[in-house]
């Protein structure tokens, strides 16, 4: 087991976002969590990378604590997090986005290398290399954000709704790329998602959370069967 | 045709020292959203520090450099020493927007009070490392001189190794990041922390060089570079307090306006103009000429 979370609390303020959640992602698999508007996705996204503290619970990675470690840190400790809504930074060029995620190597070569890797993966971007990044469009942006994250060369990549606002062919495309990032390079993927369906068909895994609380977790496939989870939380 | 171009070029003279303050304000602002009223209380140190070296060494150029290495090193204090501490404890509410901008307010007058303390109230004649007689050409002679020559190619010189630091350097690079998004450039490893520091040092070296270009053959007092404030807040706010680009357009502009306004209209008038551009920017075009629409409101 390499990610592990275990009796988390998040708070902002009075409320308790994420209420107790322990799960866990072995090394090398795709987990989804999956949850409806509000059920507190994001906020453990946001909890794991460091961007958020914990109020309680505990976080580790490779048998480490990381528990309140900071963003930059855990970032060259392998822990890429992708944010909600095309993290990229619309006034740098589609390069300048993509080398930010290798800054912290210091080392010209491997991060040209990186990039180039990347453009491998999307050839798109390799098009566009000198534009700036808010003339792409937003599937192409998600893309980017994907891209510079796997500059980091992470083991770890932490998705928050990679699908979100994108056209249905794009969806697939973007899923289909996740998992053979998962599949091919052994990236451990925890994947936060709304469309339910989408997520679960390519992970391992399903968590599925509500309130801040953990309603369910298994094999993807055999939640997907599940009837009474597909009514209650699916929805589908 | 002769004398308009020679007010254009005291224009930009003066601009040019202009649009190192307001780079100044910018760097300061983009790095912590900060509007740093202590900048000039800064550059006065800095200036005051040059002029005793000047007198003991009688080099400008050794002084200008102790003058860049002690702004620098100002600015990285006053941020990691105290406006650090009060994001730390101010970062929410209302309290979070108000507190540091008075905080440089102290400092300003803090700062003031020190530098007279230590150095008197009473004007310091600045001496001019090169002549402030105007070039002549033929049998006129222009109001254009050495000296501004000098303001101008040292202006020019920072502002290169500015960009240059800022469009091809991984430090710009994180700087820029930093500043446009910091949660995302914390996710990439940018120590978000550092860059803000980074920005403050940046931002005192800027700010020593103005106030040690505007200074020569003028008094020196606690309170002589208010006007410099004043005038770099006016072209940070033309500019778009966001654009590093805009700050220098925005001083440079200034500069050649108020010089053609003082040379056609008469000094008097210097001050309420810069007034009523700040206001017509800030109602007509608030983010300023290069700023992004609808970044601020007035």
């Amino acid at each position: 087991m390499t990610l592990k979370v275990e009796r988390l609390v998040v708070e902002h303020g009075a409320i308790r976002a994420i209420d107790g959640i322990t799960f866990e992602v072995s090394k090398g698999s795709l987990a989804a969590v999956i949850g409806s508007n509000g059920a507190g996705k994001t906020t453990l996204l946001r909890t794991l990378s460091g961007l958020k503290d914990a109020k309680l619970g505990k976080v580790s990675w490779m048998d480490r604590d990381i528990t309140g470690m900071k963003p930059e840190d855990l970032v060259r400790r392998g822990l890429s997090h992708v944010s909600e809504g095309k993290s990229v930074i619309p006034e740098l060029s589609v390069k300048e986005n993509l080398a930010l995620g290798g800054l912290w190597r210091n080392n010209k070569s491997e991060l040209s290398q990186s990039v180039a890797e990347v453009v491998e993966l999307f050839p798109r971007l390799g098009e566009r290399m000198s534009q700036r990044a808010d003339t792409l469009s937003g599937g192409e942006r998600q893309m980017l954000a994907i891209g510079r994250a796997l500059v980091s060369k992470p083991s770890l990549l932490l998705l928050d709704e990679p699908s979100l606002g994108l056209a249905p062919l794009v969806v697939e495309q973007i899923f289909e790329t996740v998992a053979k990032l998962c599949r091919e390079r052994g990236i451990t993927i925890l994947l936060v998602e709304q469309n339910a369906l989408g997520a679960l068909a390519i992970a391992d895994k399903g968590i599925i959370i509500n309130l801040g609380k953990v309603v369910a977790q298994g094999d993807a496939k055999e939640l997907i069967n599940d009837p009474a989870l597909r009514s209650a939380y699916l929805g589908y | 045709m002769q004398q308009v171009i020679n007010v254009f070029l005291i224009g930009i003279s003066i601009g040019s020292i202009y649009a190192l303050m307001s780079l100044a304000l910018v760097l300061v602002w983009r790095s912590t959203r900060v509007v740093n009223f202590a900048q000039a209380g800064q550059a006065i140190v800095t200036t005051y520090v040059a002029w005793e070296v000047v007198n003991r060494s009688g080099s400008f150029l050794m002084a200008f450099i102790v003058a860049v290495a002690i702004g620098g090193l100002i600015g990285g204090l006053v941020e990691s020493g105290m406006m650090r501490t009060l994001f730390k404890h101010a970062s929410d509410g209302p309290v979070a927007s108000v507190a540091p901008v008075i905080a440089t307010l102290g400092l300003l007058g803090v700062i003031r009070a020190l530098v007279g303390l230590i150095w008197t109230n009473e004007g310091k004649r600045f001496e001019s490392p090169v002549s402030t007689a105007g070039f002549v050409i033929g049998d006129t002679t222009l109001p254009f001189s050495r000296l501004n020559l000098l303001i101008i190619c040292t202006a020019a010189f920072v502002m290169i190794v500015f960009s240059i630091v800022f469009q091809r350097t991984n430090l710009g690079l994180a700087l820029r990041a930093a500043a446009y998004n910091p949660e995302i450039a914390r996710l990439s490893g940018v120590k978000v922390a550092m860059t803000r520091t980074i920005g403050w040092v940046f931002a005192g070296a800027a700010g020593a060089v103005a106030g040690i270009l505007l200074s020569p053959n003028d008094s020196l007092t606690p309170y002589s570079l208010d006007v410099l404030f004043v005038f770099g807040f006016v072209a940070a706010v033309v500019g778009g307090l966001e654009s590093l680009v805009g700050a220098v357009v925005g001083g440079l502009v200034l500069g050649v306006g108020l010089s053609f306004i003082t040379f056609y209209l008469g000094t008097s008038l210097v001050f309420p103009t810069a007034f009523i551009v700040l206001v017509v920017v800030l109602l007509v075009r608030p983010s300023g000429l290069f700023g992004v629409k609808g970044a601020r409101s007035a």
